[in-house]
């Protein structure tokens, strides 16, 4: 990767959305919104509320599906020279295994498994129990040879166990957090402002639950943890760096400022030549305790 | 189509009436490509609270100048009025797709419909159409006098502008659905006319849109309507302004027969007949 820095799933659309506004060309990587086997229409409207210090959403993975990803968004995307990284779910083990079969020999960098998205009947379910986590990766695994990323849910007693199930199932990467499970009520009208009651909280908010779980599982797992959750400038990536990811993805960033991606880079860089480190391993995990 | 980050100075923002303001700033970059019903997405503060942009339509444009002319509502739009002269906002935009204006034949009779803070967009709208030569009839709908926008403006441009107040304050007493039910139907005719001729503009409040669309559908004229949503990304990405547009073919919910489209990306405008106006 060119840099640590790549998008967070949801938050990017599938890379040409933001084309006209920004370079991505700089980006470590873009990660897709999520893709199904088959098209999802998503959850009813209002998905989206704006709390103090961040957003709920209950988007339910809308998405148009792989066919039209393969045919018509991912070779868009491939335009950019920028790694691809695609990130899949599905109800049910068997729809994540064909998944990744289909995506496997297509110019992918590699794969994220969503078995973490709080907005769907199904999907929680898989990264809150560590034995299905492990049985699922391990699945999954057994097709592909592309880069596996599992992509964890803070929603959880014990994170390192399930990080772990997923080390052994055969992840070759961790990515955490995806959204805290929150709501939000219209006092007047007295309803839960989203229309599917609770949704996906992200935003600074979680900054500080996301950090302690990079931390946590950094120690625990031996192979690499990409730290996302509320970052919104380069020295909110560094705190994760420090805390032991290799790599952060932005996400609720992005629709704030599009230009997120880019200044954290840049950030990162400047901290590095005022810290005299040469290499982004310096950084990562170094924190004095 | 290219689209800019800008971080300008605003040059004034004005209290137009109880709750709405009209803010100006100069951007070549955006005034030279925006189209009327476009929007441009606000940051209204300086640090995370409250976090998202807001979706502003464009008002008018004078030259570079962008004029926005928007409600208060809650605590962005709160802080976006506290602004001054001098002060900097920092715009994306143009974002989403405007009104098919320029379709507008020589012989068609563009008739503006909006509700409350609705007439931000279509002024633009009649800003271009008179550019164009047309005729322009402007229905201005609102609970008030007090809060009637736009009218001096929108007869320095030559419109024909009719108004209609819910407590009968200004024009008449009614909803402007009523004030576009005689522009269809002349009072002194006996009979339906022929409304290929009119085409309706409109943007406002969701039950008053719904209206629109039965009159539109009842006397068959080709009608626009400009959508609100609560955002986050603007530009398509996020998929949370999603809406349900109809579609017999569709190939994701065949027996529901509709798609989605995301009102920032495939809107704000919509031809009226799209809209599956159940859902909203």
């Amino acid at each position: 990767m060119k840099s640590p820095v790549m998008t967070a799933s949801g938050t990017f659309g599938y890379g040409l959305e933001y084309s006209q506004l920004i370079d991505v060309k700089k980006f470590g990587a873009i990660v897709t919104k999520t893709i199904t086997l088959e098209p999802r229409i998503g959850n009813p409207q209002p998905r989206i509320v704006e709390v103090t210090g961040g957003m709920l959403n209950s988007i339910g993975l809308e998405n148009p599906g792989a066919k039209v990803f393969i045919e018509e968004k991912l070779p868009k995307l491939k335009g950019y020279g920028v790694p691809i990284i695609a990130n899949i779910s599905g109800s049910r083990e068997a729809e994540f295994v064909k998944l990744a079969d289909l995506l496997k020999d297509i110019g992918l960098s590699g794969l994220e498994l969503n078995i973490s998205c709080p907005n769907v009947g199904y999907a929680g379910l898989f990264a809150q129990d560590a034995d299905t986590t492990y049985k699922l990766v391990r699945k999954v695994r057994k097709v592909t040879s592309l880069p596996l990323i599992v992509k964890l849910t803070p929603n959880v007693t014990d994170i390192t166990l399930i990080a772990r199930a997923a080390e052994d199932g055969g992840a070759n990467a961790i990515s955490l957090i995806n959204t805290l499970i929150g709501m939000s009520i219209d006092i007047q009208t007295k309803r839960p402002k989203l229309a599917n009651v609770v949704g996906g909280l992200s935003g600074p908010a979680v900054k500080p639950v996301a950090l302690r779980m990079v931390y946590e599982v950094s120690k625990k797992v031996r192979i690499p943890v990409i730290g996302m959750g509320g970052i919104m400038t380069s020295d909110d990536a560094i705190e994760f760096l420090l805390a032991g990811a290799s790599a952060v993805a932005i996400g609720t960033a992005n629709f704030v400022n599009p230009n997120t991606c880019c200044e954290i880079i840049e950030g990162i860089k400047r901290y590095m030549k005022n810290n005299k480190f040469s290499n982004i391993l310096d950084i990562v995990g170094r924190i004095n305790e | 189509m290219k689209i800019f980050n800008v971080k300008k100075e605003i040059i004034e923002n004005k209290k137009v009436s109880s709750n709405c303001y009209r803010m100006t700033f100069e951007s070549k970059e955006i005034a030279c490509r925006v189209k009327p019903g476009q929007f441009l997405h606000i940051k209204c503060s300086d640090t995370y609270d409250p976090l998202l942009r807001r979706p502003i339509s464009v008002h008018s444009i004078e030259n570079n100048v962008i004029g926005i002319l928007y409600k208060v509502i809650g605590r962005g739009t709160g802080l976006l009025s506290k602004k001054t002269s001098g002060d900097t906002i920092d715009v994306i935009g143009p974002l989403g797709n405007g009104f098919d204006y320029q379709l507008v034949s020589n012989c068609q009779l563009p008739i503006l419909v909006g509700g409350g803070i609705g007439i931000a967009p279509l002024y633009f709208l009649a800003q271009r159409l008179v550019e164009r030569g047309s005729n322009i009839t402007v229905l201005i709908g609102a609970d008030t006098k007090y809060n009637i926008l736009c009218v001096d403006e929108l007869k320095k441009l030559d419109c024909k502008v009719k108004v209609s107040t819910d407590d009968g304050s200004a024009g008449i007493s009614g909803t402007v659905v009523d004030l576009l039910k005689n522009e269809l139907i002349p009072a002194n005719s006996k009979f339906k006319i022929q409304n290929a001729k009119f085409k309706i503009f409109t943007c406002g409040p969701v039950p008053m849109l719904k209206q629109v669309n039965q009159l539109a559908s009842k006397y068959n004229v080709s009608s626009q309507v400009s959508l609100e949503r609560q955002m986050a990304c603007g530009v398509g990405a996020c998929m949370g302004c999603s809406i349900k547009i109809r579609n017999p073919k569709s190939e994701i919910r065949k027996n529901k027969m509709f798609d989605y489209k995301q009102v920032c990306k495939d809107g704000p405008v919509f031809d009226i007949k799209e809209i599956a106006w159940e859902e909203m």
